[in-house]
């Protein structure tokens, strides 16, 4: 155990528990003082065990930091410092400090050695991330975020009914690392579902659009990055190899595709496209090969910043415009050039097209695909990534940016570049996407294997071009087919969302009905029966019983007067009388003993 | 700046979609030269295969989404209001 370690979550904690008391005029310092703190610290922690704790039975480790952990953490907290800045000029402290303390739930998730300190954070995430989904302000937000919780209370309950089954296979280790994946116990995969609920596959998935459309306008910045991402990270470390895993997260990059093309607002299309990306990193732990984990790796880092620039896209728009929907926007590079140069840039790099940040990392999962003879997988996640730049590189900016103007004279007015510190963020992030791009040692040089792969061959660039491009073609084509609906889509939220309308119908039709019915058979079948026996038990107390008790009174005082005549006057007689019978019974009973 | 970029190509939008066309052709022609050493599989090597399958791919996706969207999928905005 070292003596120089100091979790960078207290940092984050502890500053923003002081957050109110810091006074105004420094307050914005303070808020980027404290993640550009967090972030050092970070950056700065020794490889190692750290903060080894007894605590009853228990062993726990707060600090274990590897490579792996290295790699997450470090994302983790650069996303920090860029999501505060974004959300600077934020007045409410705590919108600030619900986001902080969500970061710091996340960077001990990533940091926890044993299981019950991982979900001791990975609850202290889903408790405060709420508040970002809430702080909206909107009805339709308080239903979001209540829904939101309800289901990942219910993941947590079976991460913790795992770590509990398995607390007790194995004789109380809750050491977290690699679980026996080729024979997963009842233990194991209850653990998976609270991972996969978290990494959102489907079908345990539906409550990020959900949450993520409904949020304000910078906390999905901060959701974008850390619940899912976190949640891939618990996987590599757990269950790396989960033949599972490759299937599901194949779905889940289709899956959100498809929901993409349908999808009306903005946001709620970026959420589906987390889906979808997060369906690679799946996909590339379900594999397992070391190439497939460096790959889910520099995924989950390069998917963090590129996600997080859209989402301060749409964001920006939303903030400035207050609609999020394209079929309320549209025509708007007159007024917001820069963000859509941002967003473009965040688009492009989701794409995966070359010196953008997404080429040098998803490459590598479908890579891994095909070098496990897993063409399928390699053959469909092209595909998702062609669905990608449908939707985010091209959908997106098209119909906010150009395409028909469908704003209303308030929209349009409102409609301008958003304030420096959201600017200044978005500029960073995109610098960042292009850098990681452009240079991969930096990414490359931090993943927890060493990397022996190129993205940069002539083959690889051509075959990314042509179907980026061609998928331009057919975009362009289609254009008529992708005009925006004001629609919803109905998902796997429908079960729950209608079955608890289901539920309150049933409690207040058919339990009401019952009620009533019970109510009525209780009266005509019990009450009226009971008045009646009560009745009679009335006539036989009065008769019988008072007839007795009565009789036996007036027997008693016949009795009495009867006796009174034989008494004697005086009390001495009496006594004397009485003493010398108890005297007699003596003498009688001692001798004849 | 970027403003009067943005509005000087679409003053010039015949242009760029001709320009936007010739660089198609010369990326799928590109394929017919380029080194298919590190191709993953056999139906790699026929002329311009990503070419056709990034097309193919946009459409399949959108005609799949839309008729999966149609069949029930997608309904009116004020659904799950009471």
């Amino acid at each position: 155990m070292s003596d120089l370690w100091f979790h960078p979550s207290l940092v984050l904690l502890a500053g923003g528990l002081l957050l109110p008391l810091v006074p105004a005029a420094a307050k914005k310092a303070w808020l980027l003082a404290i993640p550009l703190l967090t972030f050092a610290s970070i950056v700065l922690l020794p490889q190692g065990t750290h903060g080894v704790v007894s605590f009853l039975q228990f062993t726990l480790v707060f600090g274990r930091v590897d490579a792996l952990s290295n790699v997450f953490a470090y994302i983790m907290g650069l996303m920090a410092v860029i999501g505060s800045l974004y959300g600077l000029h934020v007045k409410r402290d705590v919108e600030h400090m619900a986001a902080w303390t969500y970061v710091a739930g996340s960077i001990g998730a990533i940091y926890a050695g044993d299981l019950l300190t991982l979900f001791l954070f990975w609850e202290l995430m889903a408790f405060s991330s709420v508040f970002l989904i809430w702080f909206r302000g909107r009805e339709e937000s308080l239903g979001a975020g209540f829904r939101y919780l309800l289901v990942h209370v219910a993941g947590g309950v079976s991460l913790l009914a795992g770590i509990i089954l398995h607390y007790h296979a194995t004789n109380g280790d809750l050491t977290f690392g690699l679980f026996d994946v080729e024979h997963p116990t009842l233990a194991a995969w209850l653990i998976v579902i609270g991972f996969v609920l978290n990494a959102a596959v489907p079908p345990l998935h539906a409550w990020l659009p959900d949450a993520y459309g409904e949020a304000t306008f910078n906390g999905s910045v901060f959701l974008c990055a850390f619940t899912t991402k976190t949640a891939v990270y618990a996987l590599i470390r757990g269950f790396a190899g989960l033949d599972i895993l490759v299937v599901l997260g194949v779905i889940m990059a289709l899956y959100g595709v498809v929901y993409a093309v349908l999808e009306n607002d903005s946001r709620r299309l970026l959420a589906y496209h987390i889906i979808s990306q997060v369906g690679y990193m799946v996909a590339g732990v379900g594999l397992g090969t070391t190439l497939a984990i460096n790959g889910a790796c520099a995924h989950a880092f390069a998917h963090i910043l590129y996600k997080g620039l859209l989402f301060m896209g749409c964001g920006s728009v939303l903030h400035m415009t207050g609609k999020s929907k394209f079929t309320d926007l549209g025509g708007l590079y007159q007024k917001m050039p820069w963000t859509f140069l941002f967003t473009l840039i965040g688009g492009l790099s989701i794409s995966a097209f070359p010196l953008f940040s997404g080429f040098v990392s998803k490459s590598m999962i479908v890579q891994a695909g095909f070098e496990d003879h897993k063409l399928w997988v390699g053959f469909l996640l092209l595909l998702a990534s062609a669905g990608t730049f449908l939707h985010t590189g091209l959908k997106v900016p098209y119909f906010i940016w150009f395409g028909k103007n469908h704003c209303s004279k308030e929209t349009w007015e409102r409609a301008a570049e958003p304030p420096w510190n959201m600017m200044t963020a978005m500029a960073v992030t995109s610098f960042l996407c292009i850098f990681i791009g452009c240079y991969t040692p930096y990414l490359y040089r931090m993943l927890p294997y060493p990397v022996e792969f190129e993205p940069y061959t002539a083959y690889h660039v051509s075959e990314t071009l042509q179907i980026l491009l061609f998928t331009g073609l057919g975009f362009f084509l289609l254009i008529k087919k992708l005009e925006p609906e004001a629609k919803i889509s109905l998902d796997l939220d429908w079960p729950y969302r209608m079955g608890g309308r289901a539920f309150l119908w049933l409690a207040r039709k058919p339990v009401q009905a019952l009620d009533n019915a019970v109510g009525e058979i209780h009266r005509a079948g019990g009450l009226i029966p009971l008045m009646r026996s009560a009745n009679l038990v009335n006539v036989f107390d009065n008769r019988v019983i008072d007839g007795v008790v009565d009789g036996f009174a007036g027997s008693f005082r016949t009795l009495g007067s009867r006796l009174r005549g034989a008494q004697r006057g005086p009390l001495q007689q009496n006594l004397a009388l009485a003493l010398g019978a108890a005297a007699l019974l003596i003498v009688a009973l001692v001798f004849l003993n | 700046m970027l403003l009067r970029l943005i509005e000087f190509l679409r003053q010039r939008l015949r242009q760029v979609i001709y320009v936007s066309c010739g660089l198609l052709a010369l990326v799928a022609l590109i394929d017919v030269f380029v080194d298919k050493h590190h191709a993953h599989t056999k139906v790699e090597h026929l002329p311009a295969f990503w070419s056709v399958f990034g097309f193919l791919a946009c459409v399949v996706i959108v005609i799949a989404s839309k008729a999966f969207g149609k069949a029930g999928i997608m309904t009116r905005e004020d659904y799950y209001d009471e």
